[in-house]
């Protein structure tokens, strides 16, 4: 629990709707209370039905959860919007160039931006990807930038998520439970649509074919199978964009190319959107135990058969230590000034840094290096002294393996709950695709919202859950 | 289509249609119980043997007990045939082949799993028991509609079918040979004066008590029900309508072949068998004989598919 902070609300300031929340506000204030309470029930029955749950890791007895679905909007301008999503653009051609230069010539090590330190004892760095340069130079074809808020115009940029960012499912299914409950409300209000996702994803995945494709390319998801937490969002993609849905033993390599076991027999694939980590892609060339990918891959990948998206070795460019660099790695790419700003970062490999973090452990966020989805983080202001002196600990022992940063006043947007409305924490990823045509970014995105009062993180494997992200036209 | 699409296709319309199956024979098992409690473990061993669950049953039980046989019928988790087994298992495999069904037979099929998930939480006291049979039968029923309804007749379909008649003749097939000996024209000889609760149990067993009586114009006797499941292609469970539905799905399947596939050449060998043929001369061979074989053949017939059709390799 954080005290004596005022948080900046993105509905209302001081009881009266901010510009975006106009129209929304007063329908919501001409709503009866019991019906609402009823959709939002409805909403839940929705999700059950239609099966959108989720596994939690190391929760043998909940098989399956949903994500809680808050029936009220988070709202953005047009205007908020598009600084947002020119913001997002320069980020993702950045981190491209980035890629493409460490794996190739690494100018920006010459340059001396980057220590080189970073990039040589990262696990991330996948020594595989040298001098090779994947169809139409893409790395990152599917990018879900974190961003959270902290005044109107103050908008920062958590994480960048270039290997390969889930949550695009409830973006979509969001929207689409909304539209079911409250068609009358889209015709009050214009909101950009969503719903186009899945035919963008699809037509930018085939864009990115290799140059050995002839006629249409075939395109197909890659899921590790019905037991991964995000099975559901892989189905999902792979229905809506009309593909199969294929897991490592479905593949094989036939003829120099990746090729997937029909009732006809093998036929060729082109373009593999892969929900399975770089480590488990190939037992051949990464974890030899692994039965989630698909044995000679790699050769096929290298010999320019087949695309994967997003390509391996990604992860150097969204690991927690090169995000303080990204700043710079804007500014050396693009020659422009990063437009979303980056949150403070300690480096705790920084003997100097070290000291303040350690000093300050209770005003600081502590982040695991290569953690991800809330696992192993502290939540300094929210944490026992306990908590605290035992994580301090953690640190002096694994210090290069941590980050810090300072505790965001995380804007808010309210909640339904029983006793009517109530602010919660919130952050947003949109999904921005690449292709050689462009970058094209959804007018959207996936909010999660801490139902904890008083609590900072979203994450869905941490009780969070999510809203509908409403982008206004204009 | 992907093989293993196929195959999950396959296995979760077959394991729906053994649900259903299970809840008839316990249905048929369960009023014997309650009318003649003396031939109730008689008629429970039957059930039993016609799961093909004799040995998994008798390592845990000692008797046929009515509580536990419907307690292992249903909802055993270490019983792969019990309803609740079964109907996971169908679940699974539409989550694994979502993106082949209409959201319909998906949103079926998962509520059928919430349904009788929930249901079969807790053991069934008898009082309870008929309405949970009829759940079940009215959730596979809600599931063939959707399927019925909804997708398109194409190689899909064909699969979803496939796996429908393989079960449902291995079933019918079964409930014949374990009493086999009540349908013998002779059976007057063999057992006692149980043979009108017996025949009437078989055809409890197929959901076909009142239908026998509309389709057949001839009283209860033991040919003219082994006609009626055997031969009768009226009839949606009997053999020669299964075998019907193998060979037209296989034929549509193998439309493009050059040469036809192994399956195809078993399915046309096994309608063969049961074309033209009377019930006299099926009695002549041996009724035992004869639905031995037809279960022999028609288990090679699925074993073929799966290989036919790039299942899991």
């Amino acid at each position: 629990m954080i005290k004596d902070m005022r948080f900046f609300d993105e509905m209302s300031e001081d009881g009266i709707a901010r510009g975006p929340y106009g129209d929304y506000d007063q329908w919501f204030r001409a709503q009866d209370a019991t019906r609402l309470q009823s959709k939002a029930q409805e909403a839940e029955a929705f999700f059950r039905r239609t099966g959108i749950t989720f596994n939690v890791y190391g929760q043998a007895d909940a098989e399956e959860r949903l994500i809680p679905f808050d029936l009220v909007p988070r709202i953005l301008s047009n205007y908020e919007w598009t600084k947002l999503a020119k913001g997002i653009e320069q980020r993702v051609r950045a981190i491209n160039a980035f890629l493409h230069d460490i794996y190739n010539r690494q100018e920006i090590l010459k340059a001396g931006i980057l220590p080189i330190e970073l990039i040589q004892q990262n696990d991330a760095f996948l020594p595989q990807m040298i001098g090779f340069i994947p169809p139409g130079d893409v790395y990152t074809h599917i990018v879900g930038t974190d961003i959270v808020r902290t005044g109107p115009d103050d908008f920062y940029v958590l994480e960048d998520n270039a290997r390969t960012p889930s949550g695009v499912s409830y973006m979509l299914e969001n929207r689409e439970t909304m539209l079911q409950m409250f068609p009358e409300l889209f015709s009050k209000i214009k909101v950009q649509r969503v719903s186009d996702y899945p035919k963008s994803l699809r037509r930018s995945l085939a864009a990115c074919a290799p140059r050995s494709c002839e006629g249409k390319p075939t395109v197909a998801v890659l899921t590790p199978g019905i037991h991964n937490s995000a099975y559901y969002e892989h189905s999902f993609l792979a229905d809506q964009m009309g593909v199969e849905l294929v897991e490592g033993h479905d593949l094989r390599v036939v003829d120099g190319h990746i090729a997937m076991r029909t009732t006809r027999g093998y036929k060729r694939i082109d373009v593999i959107y892969r929900r399975v980590d770089d480590d488990f892609l190939d037992p051949l060339t990464f974890n030899p135990q692994s039965m989630l990918g698909v044995p000679g891959i790699m050769d096929v990948y290298r010999a320019g058969n087949i695309t994967i998206a997003n390509a391996p070795g990604t992860g150097i460019a969204d690991d927690k230590a090169i995000y303080s660099y990204i700043p710079d790695i804007v500014q050396f790419y693009t020659g422009e000034k990063a437009i979303l700003k980056n949150v403070q970062t300690f480096r705790c490999s920084e003997s100097d840094t070290l000291a303040y973090v350690l000093d300050n452990l209770s005003e600081l966020v502590v982040k695991e290096v290569h953690g991800s989805g809330g696992y192993g983080m502290l939540v300094g202001p929210a944490a026992s002294k306990k908590e605290l002196a035992e994580f301090a600990d953690k640190l002096k022992a694994h210090a290069a393996n941590y980050i810090a940063q300072p505790t965001l006043s995380l804007s808010t947007v309210p909640i339904f709950t029983e006793s009517g409305l109530a602010p919660r924490h919130v952050d947003l990823r949109p999904f921005a695709l690449v292709s050689p045509e462009g970058v094209n970014i959804t007018p959207g995105g996936l909010t999660r919202v801490a139902l904890t009062e008083g609590s900072l993180v979203v994450n869905s494997s941490q009780g969070g859950g999510t809203k509908d992200t409403w982008i206004l036209e204009d | 289509m992907l093989g293993k699409t196929a195959g999950g296709l396959y296995w979760m319309f077959r394991t729906l249609e053994r649900a259903e199956n299970t809840a008839r024979l316990v249905d048929a098992g369960f009023r014997i119980a309650l009318t003649r409690s003396n031939s109730a473990e008689s008629e429970w061993r039957s059930v039993i043997a016609t799961s093909a669950a004799q040995a998994a049953f008798e390592a845990r039980y000692d008797a046929y007990d009515s509580e536990q046989v419907v307690d292992f019928l249903l909802r055993d988790p270490e019983n792969p045939s019990s309803v609740l087994s079964v109907i996971k298992s169908a679940r699974d495999n539409a989550r694994l082949v979502r993106t082949a069904l209409t959201t319909e037979v998906w949103t079926s099929v998962n509520e059928t799993w919430m349904v009788l998930t929930k249901l079969l939480k807790e053991p069934i006291p008898q009082t309870e028991l008929p309405a949970v049979l009829a759940s079940i039968r009215q959730q596979s029923a809600v599931v063939r509609g959707a399927l019925h309804g909804t997708m398109l007749r194409n190689d899909i379909y064909d699969f979803c079918r496939l796996g429908t008649f393989v079960e449902r003749m291995d079933s019918t097939a079964r409930i014949m040979d374990v009493k086999y000996f009540a349908l013998l024209p002779a059976s007057s000889f063999v057992g006692s004066r149980l043979d009108n609760v017996q025949w009437e149990t078989i055809l409890r067993s197929v959901s076909a008590h009142r239908s026998f009586r509309w389709a057949v114009d001839e009283d209860f006797t033991a040919p003219a029900i082994a006609n009626f499941l055997i031969l009768d292609g009226r009839m949606p469970r009997s053999l020669r309508f299964c075998v019907g539905k193998l060979l037209a799905n296989l034929e549509y399947l193998g439309a493009d072949d050059d040469e036809p596939k192994e399956s195809l050449i078993l399915a046309r060998r096994l309608s063969e068998r049961l074309r033209n043929r009377d019930i006299g001369s099926i009695f002549d061979e041996g009724l035992h004989e004869f639905l031995t074989s037809v279960i022999n053949d028609n288990a090679q017939i699925g074993l073929q598919i799966e290989q036919d059709y790039r299942f899991n390799s």
